[in-house]
């Protein structure tokens, strides 16, 4: 492989200067010292509930009847419920804000803008939680 | 207009003299015109000339004087006084490079991964001089054009926790310059740079943070062009699983 | 002391170095190129370059065509064979450069798009939005990265060349990183340090831009070529010298007085056209008139009390709005930026205040067709050379061009001066090296009482008076003993920083020193030269002398002040005749 040449690793005066570098700490608190930071902190902890929870939702398919609704009634797991729901969304809002960097739409040499990418998939989700939450209602109703 | 004073303290690194760095306070005039990289060249030549940074164009496109300017990596040639004044401006060298001295980086180490990601055109099909131009139409150029202006300034570096934790990563101007020519109609490279690109140091050590493409002073948008050689990489995954799939993904 | 030895040696990384060592490094894999630069390769000047770069394309074009406008546009100072060989060979390297991955702009069916340019009569400007020079340089230098045989000396500022038995042979190069002096040494050195744009105070040059080369080879005993010929572009950001580059004329872009007069039609540049007629802008007239005839145009508008005053010294105004934000946005993106960032102004919408503004050398290291020099072993491209290309005023969008035909052309040439005389006196060499590290030493313990900023602040006030767009007599002799002054001042300089690691004073002073040896050659040449050419502006001897004065001006090194003789200008088949534009 062809490599770029840089005179420096064989001189012997670069290698004494090389031991002086002043290598600059990371603080441990990097992830506080600004917002972008800290959210994406944030998203990489809860990523890790909002999979539990997915692997919770999967194990539930499995139980009996009777056990799936024990486990999903009660004050404690409404709670849980609501701040999975919070958690899910900041990721969903995440996605979706990432979405047109992704996926970049051309129309000849003009760049599809990206707000307009980024509401379609807003309305396209809105939408589609729409038409599941009216589904859910409309079985429900059948059922009882 | 210059009655007034800005306040600047600037990190000090003398390694012939001591080990540890210290910061060093200066008062210059305040110019409502002035950069920040004015005040660092009055201080040079008026007050200090012991104080050692980078600079060359002073009109934002070459890229040599990158520093953090309170916390957050600048051009100092294109944020002014006024920007801060009369907040004291705290100046330090680029955050995650090892320093040489004052405001003076190491940047071996982006040099580098400049080279191993193999930014440079590697032609699809061989022409000679004679056969002319490559078509190339007006849409074709959109596709790379932001990658190629990136100035190699190193301010997402600067910005980047996963590269101020692990140097190992290629990192985003790198990337950016490797999708610059992996996007362009004329290049077949995609494969060799396939190799940098996608292993354990490439774009998956990328945890979308996003500052990088926050702090770009040119509109390069970095963090794009991960995200896309992510896509194309888990396509390529997908299709080496599919004996019919051929690994190459269009550009 | 170690020896770093090479084949060739470049000096200087921006355009013409690196398509020099690309030259070298592609043909002959078996050579090793050492590429010496006080810069990173892309923070080289050429990375400011804005318009474009000029070569033969489109069917409705012909060389003959370039040629003429070149000899034109150099008032007839230009060598005509160089010409020749420059525009014959500009297409194959801009060619060369596009299969290098350049982002040339298109045209709808793919091929290149060419724009108009000043003092050319037909549009033959190759770009890459307004930020050619940025791309080329790119471009340049991540192809250079390919080449094994290839290395790189980044951030080592050659500091003398080293001669021996009147053949160069190497460079002495300090480390900035060390402060150490160590020898590189190669049959063949090439200059390609670009200009010395930085011993006027208002300019478009970068720091960097020192006249570096030009003083090495001056002190060798070669004589720098032209020197009283200074390029001033006519539109500039007032404060910064911020260049605003000629292509926004190109583009259609007009210059107005501060009653909205478009002002140049009094100046022998022909007549205007209508923004909105489909004839405008109508090339080589008016607003596409070269750049020595824009910039004395706005010196004689000034007189006459046409211009704005301002904080900044008097401008007058670039008007793009007729272009419309489109238009604007896709062809002068980088225009938009800066007018932005350091006016706070939106050409779409606002007027752009700007005066003429020091932007180009057109004189140099003396050098023939090749870029060699009358020293055998070196050599020389780019703006720090004159192969007389240029004559005394060089047309915007050649340079970018001049320095790829010639960075290769100086490749070739050198290479095979070096298989000729591979031959090294090593150890006189580097015992010259050790010299200059002891004299480098001696100047860094010296405690004197002239601080840097002082004498350089000083030598641009004294050339920005003296050696301006009009000149006489009188101001250049002022100019000449100023400099003399500082020279003998430079003696006792003050240097505070006595660090050997990343010492960025050291080098301050002996750039400092290399623009006070460039700008005696251009006062001293100036003076010389009783006419008025081109670029160089005599108000005491306003007309064009071709009797005396047909001849380029040699300025050679004594231990006094420059001693200057003359030489032929190579015409072959385009006789002096008046220039003519409109």
């Amino acid at each position: 492989m062809s490599q770029v040449q840089s005179h420096d690793s064989e001189s012997s005066a670069r290698g004494d200067h090389a031991a002086r570098l002043y290598h600059q700490p990371w603080p441990s608190d990097w992830w506080l010292r600004r917002a972008s930071f800290t959210l994406f902190m944030i998203r990489e902890i809860t990523a890790v509930f909002v999979g539990g929870y997915a692997i919770f939702l999967l194990v539930l398919l499995f139980l009996p009847a009777g056990a799936f609704q024990a486990a999903v009634q009660g004050p404690v797991s409404a709670f849980m419920h609501v701040i999975v729901l919070v958690m899910a969304l900041y990721h969903t809002v995440t996605w979706l804000n990432l979405t047109p960097k992704v996926l970049v739409v051309w129309r000849g040499e003009e760049r599809v803008n990206p707000i307009l990418l980024t509401a379609a998939h807003y309305v396209g989700w809105i939408v589609l939680s729409l038409v599941i939450v009216g589904l859910v209602v409309f079985l429900a109703g059948g059922g009882a | 207009m210059a009655d007034e004073n800005a306040i600047l303290e600037v990190f000090r690194y003398q390694p012939d003299q001591k080990s540890e760095p210290t910061f060093q306070r200066y008062e210059v005039p305040f110019h409502e015109e002035w950069v920040v990289l004015d005040a660092l060249n009055y201080i040079k030549d008026h007050l200090d000339g012991t104080l050692s940074y980078r600079w060359s164009c002073r009109m934002g496109i070459c890229g040599s004087c990158g520093m953090m300017v309170n916390g957050d990596p600048k051009l100092t040639c294109s944020v002014f006084l006024r920007d801060y004044h009369p907040q004291v401006m705290r100046v330090e060298p680029l955050r995650g490079f090892p320093v040489i001295r004052d405001l003076v980086i190491d940047l071996d180490d982006f040099m580098n991964k400049m080279t191993e990601v193999k930014a440079w055109m590697i032609p699809k099909e061989e022409r000679s001089i004679e056969q002319g131009e490559y078509l190339q139409s007006p849409a074709q150029l959109a596709r790379y054009r932001q990658y190629s202006t990136c100035i190699n300034c190193t301010l997402c570096y600067a910005a980047c926790p996963v590269y101020g934790r692990h140097t190992e990563f290629v990192g985003p101007a790198a990337i950016a310059l490797a999708q610059r020519y992996n996007m362009d109609s004329r290049d077949g490279g995609y494969e060799e740079r396939a190799e940098t690109l996608f292993d354990e140091h490439g774009v998956w050590m990328c945890t979308f943070v996003g500052d990088c493409s926050r702090v770009c002073p040119k509109n390069v948008d970095p963090a794009a062009a991960i995200q896309q050689a992510k896509v194309s990489a888990t396509k390529d995954f997908y299709r080496s699983l599919v004996p019919w799939g051929k690994r190459r993904t269009e550009t | 002391m170690e020896v770093r030895r090479h084949d060739i040696v470049i000096v200087g990384g921006g355009g013409a170095g690196l398509r020099a060592a690309i030259a070298a490094g592609e043909q002959f894999p078996d050579l090793s190129i050492g590429v010496v630069s006080k810069l990173y390769p892309m923070r080289s000047h050429t990375v400011a370059a804005e318009g474009g770069a000029a070569g033969v394309i489109k069917p409705n074009d012909s060389i003959e065509q370039h040629i003429s406008d070149v000899i034109s546009g150099s008032d007839w100072l230009a060598d005509q064979d160089v010409v020749e060989i420059f525009v014959n060979q500009a297409p194959r390297e801009l060619v060369q450069l596009e299969h290098w991955g350049c982002p040339w702009s298109r045209m709808p069916d793919g091929s290149v798009a060419v724009r108009p340019f000043g003092g050319m009569k037909t549009e033959r400007t190759w770009y890459a939005a307004d930020k050619t020079g940025f791309h080329m340089l790119h471009t340049l230098f991540q192809t250079a990265m390919k080449y094994g045989n290839v290395v790189r000396y980044d951030e080592n500022f050659a500091v003398q060349l080293l001669v021996h038995e009147g053949r160069c042979q190497g460079v002495a190069a300090l480390d900035f990183r060390t402060g150490e002096v160590f020898p590189v040494v190669a049959p063949a050195v090439i200059l390609c340090t670009g200009g010395g744009g930085r011993i006027f105070a208002f300019t478009t040059n970068a720091v960097a831009k020192t006249g570096d080369g030009m003083a090495l080879a001056y002190r060798a005993g070669v004589p720098l070529k032209d020197m009283e010929f200074v390029q001033f572009h006519p539109t500039g950001l007032p404060d910064t010298g911020i260049l605003i580059t000629e292509a926004a004329r190109g583009e259609g872009g007009i210059l107005v007085n501060k009653d909205g007069y478009r002002y140049l039609q009094d100046y022998d540049l022909g007549k205007p056209v209508d923004v909105n007629d489909p004839e405008h802008p109508r090339k080589s007239t008016m607003e596409l008139g070269p750049r020595d005839r824009l910039s004395q145009a706005f010196v004689k508008e000034q007189a006459k009390g046409g211009t704005i005053q301002g904080k900044f010294g008097d401008y007058v105004h670039l008007d793009l709005r007729h272009l419309g934000a489109k238009r604007i946005h896709e062809r002068l993106p980088f225009i938009v930026e800066l007018c932005h960032e350091y006016v706070g102004l939106d050409p779409v919408r606002d007027l752009i205040p700007v005066r003429p503004v020091v932007h180009y050398m057109m004189g140099g290291v003396h050098t023939d067709l090749d870029g060699a020099t009358p020293l055998p072993g070196l050599y020389a491209a780019g703006e720090c050379a004159c192969a007389s290309l240029n004559g005394a005023n060089r047309l915007g969008s050649n340079s970018l061009t001049e320095l790829l035909v010639f960075g290769a052309r100086a490749a070739r040439a050198a290479v095979e001066f070096g298989r000729q005389n591979s031959a090294l006196a090593t150890e006189a060499l580097a015992a010259q090296a050790a010299d200059q590290q002891r004299q480098i030493q001696e100047r860094f313990s010296r405690r004197g009482s002239e601080p840097i900023a002082r004498l350089r602040q000083e030598l641009n006030e004294a050339m920005e008076v003296g050696a301006a767009i009009e000149r006489d007599g009188e101001g250049l002799q002022q100019a000449c003993n100023k400099v003399a002054e500082l020279k003998a001042r430079l003696q006792d300089l003050r240097l505070t920083d006595h660090s050997t690691t990343f010492n960025t004073e050291l080098p301050a002073a002996l750039e400092l020193e290399n623009m006070i040896d460039v700008a005696e050659c251009v006062v001293q040449s100036a003076l010389a030269r009783t006419e008025s050419r081109g670029a160089h502006q005599r108000r005491d001897f306003p007309k064009r002398d071709d009797q005396q004065f047909l001849k380029h001006s040699l300025a050679y090194r004594t231990d006094a002040e420059p001693r200057i003789e003359y030489c032929d200008v190579t015409i072959t088949k385009w006789p002096p005749k008046e220039r003519h534009y409109g």
